[in-house]
């Protein structure tokens, strides 16, 4: 399960470092960049100033919560009201974190270093982890993580930087497509690097649950249906390899 | 009440960045950090939180087609935003394995629809 890809093998943690950085040059980080654009075109209709987009980009990081802040920012919320609402809707960062850790942590890896990769957890770099980790060798996962996410944050702040000085008026048309890109990329990529079957099923029943809760809980329902459709797939799933294992 | 334009100062607003939209992300990874810590990586509990992170994903990813926010929403009715994510996903399964091909034809029926005046 660790087995080193050829390429890399016998290289220190400097090339883990260049190996992950490289990964900015990549499908999915290209996909997360057009949503930056996105992003920082709605920040800018919004009003907020550069050096606050840039922060948030930087310090905050997860798209959909930024989009939530803005628009608690628009709606002149209170910080209570802004905070509960960002938390809420980023309580997903949780078992996304829980789940990379035992990954790629080593007996060796200082919780301090744990605790600052974390911050570039989002849903891009959960895919990419999941997808790439088995391809690295177990004790060069947060170098190449860190070369990764260090970077493909660095590369988004710069380029929310320029969209918003250079670009003030895209066309909407062109945006909307731009925003169309990242649910579009989450679905193929979230299925082709689902570990197993419960992780397929889990998809489709957080697709059909979400839309279901956010009519009965708003607000609450990427939570509800994370964890009732999780739990769902994780038992359904259960039962299946019990039924097959019965003589 | 304090909200972000209630003290007109650029100093309140980044601590209101930082507290509404920092504090408010990183809480839930410094959790998971602890947590994840704890768990052997082979552990059985870890499949069931990965199918929650997944199902959590999968949530958001259809809030961002039925709900989106800004210009994807004035510009696109709901109808084809689900039609061209179905065929995107669809000629990734069935057409060819691979993610580039899914996003270009869900951005190709997106683009066609919004011509077309959907």
């Amino acid at each position: 399960m660790n087995q080193p890809s050829d390429n890399g093998a016998g290289k220190g943690t400097r090339y883990w470092v260049v190996a992950g950085m490289r990964q900015v040059i990549s499908l999915p980080a290209a996909m997360l960049m057009a949503a930056f654009v996105g992003f920082a075109s709605y920040a800018r209709e919004s009003g907020l100033p550069l050096a606050h987009v840039m922060l948030m980009t930087g310090f905050v990081w997860a798209l959909p919560a930024k989009f939530v802040l803005v628009a608690a920012i628009n709606a002149g919320a209170s910080l209570l009201t802004a905070f509960s609402a960002v938390a809420l809707s980023s309580a997903r960062l949780l078992p996304m974190v829980v789940a990379m850790v035992p990954e790629m942590r080593t007996a060796k890896s200082r919780t301090w270093v744990l605790l600052f990769l974390s911050h570039f957890v989002a849903i891009t770099a959960f895919v990419v982890a999941m997808a790439r980790f088995r391809d690295v060798p177990r004790q060069y996962r947060t170098a190449f993580f860190g070369g990764f996410a260090c970077t493909l944050t660095a590369s988004n702040v710069v380029l929310v930087a320029l969209v918003y000085t250079l670009a003030p008026v895209l066309p909407t048309k062109l945006v909307a497509v731009l925003l169309f890109l990242t649910p579009v990329y989450f679905l193929c990529s979230l299925w082709g690097s689902a570990r197993e079957r419960s992780g397929q099923a889990a998809m489709i029943f957080g697709l059909a649950l979400g839309p279901l809760f956010a009519v009965v809980a708003p607000g609450m329902s990427i939570l509800l249906a994370g964890v009732v459709g999780g739990g769902l797939a994780y038992g359904g799933a259960k039962l299946v390899a019990a039924r097959k294992a019965r003589p | 009440m304090l909200t972000y334009q209630s003290i007109d100062s650029l100093w309140w607003q980044f601590a209101f960045i930082l507290i509404a939209g920092w504090i408010a992300t990183d809480i839930w990874r410094v959790f998971g950090v602890l947590l994840g810590n704890r768990i052997d990586e082979n552990a059985e509990i870890l499949v069931l939180v990965r199918a929650i992170a997944t199902a959590l994903v999968a949530a958001v990813i259809a809030q961002l087609v039925i709900a989106p926010g800004g210009s994807l929403a004035a510009e696109t009715t709901v109808w084809l935003r689900i039609a061209a994510i179905a065929v995107g996903f669809a000629v990734y399964l069935f057409v060819a394995r691979q993610v580039f091909a899914g996003v270009l034809a869900a951005v190709c029926m997106l683009a066609a629809g919004m011509a077309a005046g959907f």
